[in-house]
């Protein structure tokens, strides 16, 4: 990306001013090498967020920002309430992907005898991979009820336990999810698909703490250097799918009648107080539901392949955070507190110390931000900051982002050879599909430490732990 | 003009893109390249027949309801697509797809694929007169 345009606050702050049709400046957080390797196609849609309808403050991007659809992935954007509008692409086709840890209680080296069983029995537990499905398949009512209970309805059910709920986002349970709103056709691709991880960049990983930067914050979260985590990344499978697809129609064509012309088709939305826009909203809350009650019965299934390999441990949740979500949220711009619609693409809500959201066990250290690396690398812990609720409505990075096309990946990697070096460094993969293996390939994606660092630096979020891999479950 | 299929690139996902001497067949094309985005076409056997219909406005859209539909019935009969054949009339899409259940074993499925996109999305008559159709699929 040509930099010149930019004005630069601070060494991790790039701001482009408003100009042309844009409502509001565009800011990206990056370093200066992660800026110039940045695509340029990240700014021209940063830019086109700018020019919606509502928009307030800025429209910012993350430092693993890359070419979305509509927005960048790694985008936020908050929008007024009467003014504003809702994006099905600002949200992205997997609605609430997101990440979860587990605590497991125990050490590198109570695991290292058991890694390989672990492993398979981890495999054998989790459905991974396309054409898998869970053992759990709703009737028309029970569907309902989990599209607005989400994971609350999940531990009702015996998924987990009440201790789990204060532990995720909304607490478990997104309010103001329409199932009414929910199409057959996105029911039914979810018929077969609760409990499922899902393919692609999807994952459940056994992953040990490999260094502490933040000791205080790391006891609060109830982690130490040498303890062994959880950690599940996967959305709402092919519900939220479906709902992206078929609002993105809509709001595509509702455009085109309104006469409004749009620089992408992606960036298709309606207003906020429009029929429409309520309806996405409420369908769209429903996928969250569905993606937190996916996520949770993912716990249970991890829980029970640990009992049968090694019956003492107990694996409490640390945290689950969603990375692909519209939420109404309290902030205050210009001094004044405001009820804001923020769109996070690809970006990890990180609220600060103090906020009343946070269960009161994390309040004073901020909330837990979990950051996915790529198969075989580190991923991060971090903890929200007091003064990034003013950066970018309280959110951080998500991960690393590709570097490379799952094309150029297949050409320059075999799965087999994947899999057989990171056994040799100590991970074991797991994966019905090898062609997966060899385009999820570690060198596939950006170096997760340096988004991470950037994030750090620029105080969207403080460095808290960095994980490494034992074993990695793929779809 | 020469009937086939390929990928083009993409950051995160994958592009899909048809070419035949009709719409219909560049239609046809690019939803080759989408199942190979999933396993090698030509290991699936085209044994049981799927009939889909779609609207839409225009054939750009038309075609992501094409690939859409494809997706949805991948994903609720567990089945992948290996032949096609494609009729469209004003804006309204009539299709038969053959194909079989998903055979982990033989099949080897490498990714779901979450949706078609308005990404790249292009459905336009070449200087030879052929057609191009192409998007990327979110996977």
């Amino acid at each position: 990306m040509n930099l010149d345009r930019f004005e630069r606050c601070g060494e991790f702050e790039w701001h482009l001013p408003a100009h042309g049709p844009m409502r509001v400046p565009v800011v990206i957080f990056a370093s200066r090498a992660l800026m110039q390797a940045m695509d340029a196609k990240v700014l021209e849609q940063a830019c086109n967020v700018a020019a919606l309808p509502g928009i307030v403050q800025a429209s910012y991007a993350m430092p693993d920002a890359h070419w979305g659809y509509g927005f960048p992935i790694g985008g936020v954007a908050a929008f007024d309430p009467g003014e504003g509008v809702v994006s099905a692409g600002g949200v992205g086709f997997d609605i609430s992907c997101g990440v979860r840890t587990l605590l497991t209680g125990l050490r590198r080296e109570d695991i290292q005898r058991v890694q390989a069983r672990l492993a398979d029995t981890l495999f054998a537990r989790i459905p991974a991979g396309v054409g898998s499905t869970g053992e759990l398949h709703l009737s028309a009512k029970e569907m309902d009820a989990m599209l607005q209970g989400g994971a609350r309805w999940a531990v009702e059910r015996g998924y987990g336990s009440e201790a789990d709920l204060v532990r995720i986002e909304e607490c478990g349970c997104m309010h103001g999810a329409d199932p009414r709103a929910v199409s057959e056709q996105a029911r039914r691709r979810q018929r077969d698909e609760m409990g499922t991880l899902g393919s692609g960049n999807h994952y459940l990983e056994l992953q040990h703490v490999a260094e502490v930067f933040e000791p205080a914050v790391a006891a609060a979260y109830g982690i130490a250097a040498g303890n062994v985590v959880v950690s599940i990344h996967c959305g709402s499978r092919g519900l939220g799918h479906q709902i992206g697809i078929e609002f993105l129609k809509e709001m595509v064509i509702a455009a085109r009648d309104a006469g409004i012309v749009l620089p992408d088709r992606e960036l298709a939305c309606a207003p906020l107080a429009s029929a429409l826009g309520k309806r996405y909203l409420g369908a769209m809350r429903a996928a969250i539901n569905c993606a937190l009650a996916n996520r949770q019965i993912l716990t249970h299934l991890t829980r029970a392949a640990f009992r049968e390999v090694l019956p003492e441990a107990r694996l409490p949740l640390l945290y689950d955070v969603s990375h692909n979500t519209c939420k109404e949220e309290t902030h205050e711009v210009d001094g004044l507190r405001r009820r804001l619609f923020v769109h996070r693409k690809g970006a990890t809500r990180a609220f600060g110390p103090g906020h009343p959201e946070l269960p009161a066990e994390f309040r004073a250290a901020g909330q837990p931000v979990l950051i996915g690396g790529s198969m075989g690398t580190s991923s991060y812990i971090l903890a929200g900051l007091a003064n990034g609720m003013e950066r970018a409505f309280g959110s951080a990075c998500h991960g690393a982002g590709r570097a490379m096309s799952r094309h150029e990946a297949t050409r320059r990697w075999q799965g087999r050879a994947v899999v057989d070096e990171l056994a040799g460094r100590g991970i074991l993969i797991r994966s019905p599909s090898l062609r997966g293996v060899a385009e999820e390939a570690p060198l596939a994606y950006k170096d997760v430490s340096s988004v991470v660092d950037a994030a750090d630096a620029a105080g969207l979020a403080r460095k808290v732990a960095r994980l490494e891999p034992l074993v990695c479950i793929k779809g | 003009m020469v009937t086939r299929w390929e990928h083009f690139r993409h950051e995160a996902d994958i592009g899909v893109r048809g070419f035949g001497a009709t719409r219909e067949a560049a239609f046809e094309q690019a939803a080759l390249a989408l199942t190979a985005v999933l396993t090698n076409p030509a290991e699936v056997a085209p044994r049981m027949p799927v009939r889909i219909t779609c609207n839409a406005p225009e054939d750009a859209l038309l075609f992501c309801d094409w690939l859409n539909a494809l997706i949805y019935e991948t994903a609720t009969r567990h089945m992948l697509f290996g032949r096609f054949e494609v009729r469209i009339v004003d804006g309204r899409l009539e299709a038969t797809a053959w194909g079989e259940p998903v055979d982990i074993g033989r099949h080897r499925p490498a990714v779901e694929i979450k949706g078609a996109t308005y990404t790249e999305l292009d459905v336009r008559r070449l200087a030879d007169g052929g057609w191009l159709a192409q998007c990327v699929v979110d996977v």
